[in-house]
């Protein structure tokens, strides 16, 4: 595939590869430990055990998978209001796919759909205001999961339901910042991250300047990363050395996609129609100050929380679920001590084995290699 | 007087519940647009088979039955009535069996376009033409709007299994080659892409298309072959962890002999969706053991249906009931049994 393979050329790897096993014995930090390198984003994840990258890399270098799973900090409150709209008579509730299956206290989405609530799978919001425009007499509920990647498009969606008059869309707001989360990961008396790879489709729209203040304030190198398995060894690359190098600075090797500043039009429409939260709730990290976001007042028409009446119950992590220390990267997915036994992908306790991006489910699936080696 | 009845027509547009009534309208249906296409021998309530081929010693009789209820009904290289021909020729093929002749069942919901039917009637005796089986029973039901979506396709089948052949998954041994005959997941991206929610513009085909020619091929040219499976729900990937698991041997992929579409390649990049995954209907996937291989791979390299042949892999001795795929940057990776539906992920 054009554009796409030049970035998962063998060769360049094993260059690149070659070059981070030399550099690595050169950074101060991993003299006598290994070196902790936190992938951000679920895509990364997600690309990490599909090509294999985790066990190409030397041994002294760890992965610790982050919070950039949307679906997978979603909190069980949350998916049993999801459950609740989806359930009220005359309601369409739409959703991205890998939604469907992540556990309420009560059920998922797809089961409640088994049970008779109307659940559609969309790619798009806008398939969401299409299916409203189509059903004037329904009620169509779209369940807004994500980071600033995938919020332009719901504000998007929302101003477009605005300008037409589309009264019968609202949406589900779930959407999440990332830098604030970061910070909160950071902020952690059990850190134990030594860089960072950013994420880069986020970035893509807030740009790379917001991650400043890791390397200022924090003394902690990021890269923000593209997807390939060569963009994700080449930002490991950049940070080792910068280690090497003395340096702490953020550096953008994805960009053929960032700009410094961010997509400005996307911003816009986030600014437009969202505003921050006082703090919202995430399964395994607990909440954290102003990072969620909510629909304006000028758009609450448009707000599924205020059309309709949600239980908005809090409901604790399951007890045995150590999403938060794996999140966190103070243990490995399958140190948790329910992995593979009471929590596994067919019956997710935690949300990290629902999402095929997220940890303990990626590790599940692909990552018996490793943790043989681990053994 | 002239007793011969004259050959029942169907005048109707679209199905009603008065089809499915077991009066004239639902004989006009079954004998206009069914028995008019599948000629069964007779009109009676069961099919009477003779075959010379189970007379053999040690011939066994195969029989198989799947239910089929694709969306959309009709999809660029194929419909319903061809998958549900082909997918039961195959069923029967893949386990060493000449196909004989298959039943049709047809759950028809009210409201159905009688073209629709007789398109797929068409389509299933164009099929079974050529996989060389004939429809020999059937039957049909109408229920209510709502409570089937446009038609559900039954088909059974039976065949012989020629004295002396033995495949199953379980003879599969560390050391035997694994063989595909060509591209993955064309059904499953031909299918997504005709879906139309995606608004991609592809010309994937399905790959449907009955194995049984291939099967003779192969097994006249490898008599020694394992075992076969005709990947279809669940893809690649679920066909070799079944073997993987009933053999008690590991299967090691390599990614970079895989053959992928580019199209169906970039159906996947788009989708997030996992190519090993996607559905197929008309792949087969089989070990021979290492000193037949390469007669194997010729013999499906000169039929029509293996044109694309070619090795992906072998059975192993470590990780018993693993799948584990070297990937094309040199790292590996299982792959797992799906755990429910392959769902795309958010970004």
């Amino acid at each position: 595939m054009k554009y796409v393979d030049e970035f998962r050329d063998p060769q360049k790897a094993r260059a690149l590869l070659a070059e981070i096993e030399s550099l690595i014995d050169q950074v101060p930090a991993c003299q006598d430990r290994p070196l902790y390198l936190m992938e951000v984003c679920g895509g990364h994840t997600h690309s990490i055990f599909k090509y294999g990258i985790e066990n190409l890399l030397p041994k002294k270098i760890e992965l610790v998978h982050g919070p950039g799973c949307p679906v997978c900090v979603l909190p069980m409150g949350r998916v049993d209001d999801c459950v609740a709209l989806a359930e009220i008579p005359g309601v369409i509730l739409c959703t991205f796919g890998d939604a469907m299956r992540v556990p309420g206290s009560k059920k998922s989405l797809m089961q409640a759909k088994a049970d008779g609530a109307d659940v559609r799978m969309v790619y798009s919001p806008l398939d969401a205001l299409e299916i409203a425009r189509r059903n004037p007499d329904r009620e169509v509920v779209f369940f807004g999961l994500g980071f600033e990647t995938t919020m332009p498009s719901t504000a998007l969606t929302v101003l477009q339901a605005e300008q037409e008059g589309i009264e019968n869309f609202s949406l589900f707001c779930n959407h999440i910042t990332i830098i604030p989360t970061i910070k909160a990961i950071l902020d952690s008396p059990d850190l134990q991250i030594d860089g960072f790879l950013g994420p880069g489709h986020v970035s893509m729209v807030i740009g790379s300047a917001p991650y400043e203040f890791i390397s200022a304030h924090y003394k902690r190198p990021l890269v923000v990363a593209g997807f390939e398995p060569l963009d994700i060894l080449h930002s490991i690359w950049m940070l080792l050395k910068q280690m090497v190098e003395g340096r702490c600075e953020v550096e953008n090797q994805y960009n053929r996609i960032v700009p410094k500043e961010g997509n400005g039009p996307a911003l816009g429409a986030i600014a437009q129609v969202f505003e921050l939260r006082e703090f919202f709730e995430w399964r395994g990290l607990g909440s954290i100050d102003h990072s969620g976001v909510k629909i304006r007042d000028a758009y609450a028409r448009f707000d599924a929380e205020q059309k309709f009446a949600v239980p908005a119950v809090k409901i604790a992590d399951p007890k045995a679920c150590q999403c938060g220390e794996v999140l966190k990267g103070v243990i490995k997915p399958w140190q948790c001590k329910v992995f593979g036994r009471a929590c596994t992908p067919e019956t997710p306790l935690g949300a990290l084995m629902v999402s095929s991006e997220g940890a303990c489910a990626a590790y599940y699936q692909y990552g018996g290699i490793e943790m043989e080696a681990a053994e | 007087m002239n007793m011969m009845s004259k050959p029942r027509r169907l005048t109707a547009d679209r199905i009603t519940l008065a089809h499915g009534g077991g009066g004239k309208a639902m004989r006009d249906l079954i004998e206009d647009v069914f028995t008019s296409v599948f000629k069964p021998a007779g009109m009676e309530d069961q099919a009477r088979l003779t075959s010379e081929a189970l007379r053999e010693e040690g011939a066994q009789l195969a029989f198989t039955t799947d239910g089929f209820v694709v969306d959309p009904i009709e999809f660029p290289g194929g419909d319903i009535g061809k998958i549900a021909v082909c997918g039961t020729v195959n069923d029967l093929a893949v386990g060493g069996a000449r196909p004989l002749c298959l039943s049709a069942a047809f759950i028809i919901e009210e409201g159905t376009d009688v073209a629709l039917l007789r398109r797929i009637a068409a389509s299933m005796q164009q099929a079974a033409d050529e996989a060389g089986v004939a429809i020999v029973t059937g039957d049909t039901k109408v229920v209510g709007k709502g409570s089937g979506d446009k038609v559900f396709v039954t088909t059974s089948g039976v065949g012989v299994i020629p004295p002396g052949r033995a495949l199953s998954a379980d003879r599969v041994r560390p050391g035997d080659v694994a063989i595909v005959n060509g591209v993955l997941g064309d059904h499953g991206a031909a299918i997504l892409a005709a879906r139309g929610d995606m608004a991609l513009s592809t010309d994937i085909q399905s790959d449907c298309q009955s194995l049984n020619g291939l099967m003779e091929a192969v097994i006249a040219a490898a008599p020694n072959l394992r075992a076969a499976r005709d990947a279809t729900r669940g893809g690649l990937a679920s066909a070799l962890n079944e073997i993987a698991d009933a053999a008690g041997v590991g299967v090691e992929l390599d990614e970079t002999t895989v053959p992928l579409r580019p199209e169906v390649n970039g159906v996947c990049e788009i989708l997030g969706l996992d190519p090993l995954y996607l559905a197929n209907e008309g792949t087969l996937v089989l070990f021979v053991p290492q000193h037949e291989a390469e007669a194997a791979l010729a013999a499906m390299k000169a039929h029509p249906t293996g044109e694309g042949s070619v090795a992906i892999g072998r059975a192993v001795e470590t990780r018993p009931g693993t799948v584990v795929m070297k990937t094309l940057f040199g790292g590996s990776r299982i792959v797992d049994m799906l755990v429910g539906e392959q769902l795309p992920r958010i970004c």
